[in-house]
């Protein structure tokens, strides 16, 4: 009768003994008589595709990737690094009022490789990487932090608030999280249109404490939005260290509380990120339900022109993270092991690169 | 007893020595009853929305309104409706003349908690009219996302009250989107909708009236209905305006305006203020539930000081307002 008893409805006289809570509240609970607080379950693991020498761990997920779209993916980690470069200084020189670097989180541009084109973009404010793998141009990079009459912002806003249309890429605004709920809206309107696109929405795991977090994530799971949420943990938020952010299992553990799919994976990682966006979108757009993936990385970077980061962190801290796990270097062993990449041919990409990003500089100086 | 003396500040000059004053204690101003004022304001004046000459409760007061002959409505069928009645014709018409239109917020699939969206979703499914989790902020948010893609999105804040946790997206985002993309992105598909101001038993956080806050974000339309024809009219301008735009209904009037509303689709236009009573002398400005009482109180004055003249004009948009109107008045 007990058997029987859980599978009939419920009945207000029935008497049988019950395993299954059957509150409307209780999607899934069973009864217990042990009385027990729950803090923690094993924190979730880190998927990596390869170690940090390049070396392929899961060959299942190697990417079936043609050479000369490796290569393109590697030399714009390049650029992304010798624009940061350039661009930094030249706001040390007061040529620009304000900029921010993508140091040692360069792998993130994989997260756009994975996508498609008309997939939209919603990101905080450190995903030029992304914005650079869908093809904006370094003229058009400089323009928006000259302000100038070129600019498609139109010259409206501060430095590294980027924008295109064209690109699939919303514009960044400063204040945070805001995009996370907007994503699951974006995500909604694309379900409706029947288009197979997604949305992606990149945020820090700082702002991963403010309430739209909770909000845009609840939503997106119980509306049902085609929806990656891609959350750069870098371990810092300006000067606040991860552990002052937050005290459970990072920002994934949150997801599995939604009810969301979630991975966490290695953010140095190109080809970790790679699959799992690539897998995350197959999710987003064949169930029609929001994924969350986040990216373990290191924020090599001061948090902007105005942030010097010795002021928190030591500098042998920093220098330490980029040897010993660069995302570039990574990158950089794999396409060497599969003859790919040819010792020195990293100091003539970074020259060329280097010029180029000088020559749309210049131009976009003069313009007004 | 009627003296004529000279008058308080308050009058103006002009009157100084034209204007009776009703009673010596006239100047008790911080006296909250009528009874210590000496003054009996209502005396025998029908008072409130149920006595209001300003309502359209007849087919011939719809065929003589300008304004509908303007939108081609004048002559068409109408149907007595009340103002939630109304919201609910207007947003059934929005979603069935635009594809990319939904109505969501907390509670609105079964009719939500005012009844304006009662039956919408059986008539366009459970995609398009659908119930968010409690949080305003989210609503507010998923609702720009979805303008952002070019959607037309009404969303419902249960009350106005609660509104603040959206204050953020609707200052920060909402109403900067289009300017600060460089007009690369917008969020002009985007209408909050909201019940707001007094209903007597409200309290602290069933009756508030927020919409000043809102009148100083540049990039935000704020509009507010006094009655059932205006709340459908003005809601499709809103809806249809290509700027996001706070709507808020004075949730006293849902009941009480019942007018004689055009079935047809008609808009009413935003930026424009409506003369409801001309007048020569004194320009009085309102909007929503305030109408009635200004209209008593235009009443009353024109009652106890003979010769004097009010002009009552309806803002109908507090952001950006028809200051036209009101300065020619």
């Amino acid at each position: 009768n007990a058997a029987r008893g859980s599978h009939r409805p419920f009945s207000a006289t029935c008497r049988t003994e019950r395993k299954k809570v059957m509150f409307p509240g209780a999607l899934n609970s069973e009864y217990t008589h042990k009385l027990n607080f729950v803090s923690s379950v094993q924190s979730i693991p880190t998927y990596q595709v390869m170690d940090t020498d390049g070396k392929v761990l899961d060959a299942a997920n190697e990417p079936q990737m043609k050479k000369d779209e490796a290569r393109k993916i590697y030399k714009n980690m390049l650029t992304l690094n010798a624009m940061d470069q350039i661009l930094y200084e030249a706001q040390r020189q007061g040529r620009i009022s304000f900029y921010m670097t993508s140091f040692g989180e360069e792998a993130l541009l994989g997260s756009a490789a994975a996508l498609d084109p008309k997939d939209m973009v919603f990101g905080q404010y450190r995903e030029a990487g992304v914005l650079l793998q869908r093809g904006f141009t370094l003229t058009q990079f400089m323009n928006q932090c000259y302000s100038n009459e070129l600019d498609l912002g139109k010259g409206r806003q501060m430095p590294i608030h980027y924008g295109s249309r064209e690109l699939h890429f919303q514009t960044i605004s400063s204040p945070l999280a805001t995009q996370i709920p907007q994503a699951a809206g974006a995500a909604y309107a694309m379900r409706r249109e029947g288009s197979k696109l997604c949305t992606i929405c990149y945020f820090g795991e700082g702002a991963a404490s403010e309430g739209d977090f909770h909000a845009g994530l609840n939503m997106a799971a119980t509306l049902g939005c085609p929806v990656i949420y891609y959350c750069r943990n870098n371990g810092y938020a300006i000067s606040t260290p991860a552990i002052e952010q937050y005290r459970g299992d990072g920002i994934a553990s949150r997801g599995v509380g939604y009810g969301i799919d979630t991975i966490r994976v290695d953010g140095n990682d190109i080809w970790a990120i790679y699959a799992a966006t690539k897998a995350a979108r197959k999710i987003a757009v064949e169930q029609n339900k929001p994924v969350l993936i986040e990216a373990m990385t290191y924020r090599v970077s001061h948090h902007s022109t105005s942030d010097d980061s010795s002021a928190y962190r030591s500098k042998k801290e920093v220098e330490d993270w980029n040897k010993r796990d660069n995302p570039i270097a990574r990158m950089r062993s794999w396409l060497e092991n599969k003859g790919w990449w040819a010792k020195g041919e990293d100091a003539e990409i970074t020259k060329s690169a280097k010029a180029e990003v000088l020559a749309a500089f210049a131009a976009a100086e003069k313009l007004k | 007893m009627l003296r004529l003396r000279p008058a308080t500040s308050l009058c103006r000059s002009y009157y100084r020595r034209q204007v009776p004053i009703i009673s010596s204690r006239l100047q008790r101003l911080y006296s909250a009853t009528a009874a210590d004022n000496g003054i009996e304001p209502i005396r025998g004046l029908e008072t409130g929305v149920s006595a209001s000459k300003l309502l359209l409760r007849s087919v011939t007061s719809v065929r003589n309104s300008s304004e509908l002959k303007a939108q081609n409505v004048a002559e068409g069928e109408t149907r007595k409706m009340n103002m939630c009645q109304a919201i609910n014709d207007a947003l059934r018409l929005v979603l069935a003349t635009d594809n990319t239109s939904v109505v969501f917020g907390e509670d609105v699939a079964f009719g939500g908690v005012f009844r304006c969206s009662v039956g919408l979703a059986d008539e366009f499914g459970g995609e398009r009219i659908f119930n968010t989790p409690l949080t305003e902020q989210g609503i507010a948010g998923f609702a720009i996302g979805m303008a952002a893609m070019g959607h037309t999105a009404v969303a419902e804040i249960q009350f106005a009250d609660y509104i603040y946790p959206a204050f953020d997206q609707l200052v920060n985002e909402a109403s900067k989107f289009r300017y600060r993309s460089g007009n690369e992105f917008n969020a002009g598909g985007l209408t909050i909708r909201a019940p707001s101001s007094a209903v007597g038993h409200g309290g602290h956080y069933h009756s508030q009236s927020p919409e000043s806050f809102f009148a100083h974000v540049p990039g935000l339309k704020v509009v507010i209905p006094r009655s059932a024809v205006q709340a459908k009219g003005l809601l499709l301008s809103a809806i249809r305006d290509p700027n996001p735009v706070v709507f808020f209904e004075p949730k006293i009037l849902y009941r009480s305006t019942v007018e004689q509303v055009p079935v047809d689709d008609y808009m009413l236009p935003l930026s424009s203020a409506e003369i409801l009573k001309p007048g020569k002398d004194i320009t009085v400005v309102g909007y929503g539930s305030q109408i009635y009482a200004l209209e008593n109180a235009i009443q009353m004055v024109e009652r106890d000081i003979p010769g004097v003249s009010c002009e009552l004009i309806d803002l109908r948009t507090i952001s950006p307002y028809d200051a036209e109107t009101v300065e020619k008045s």
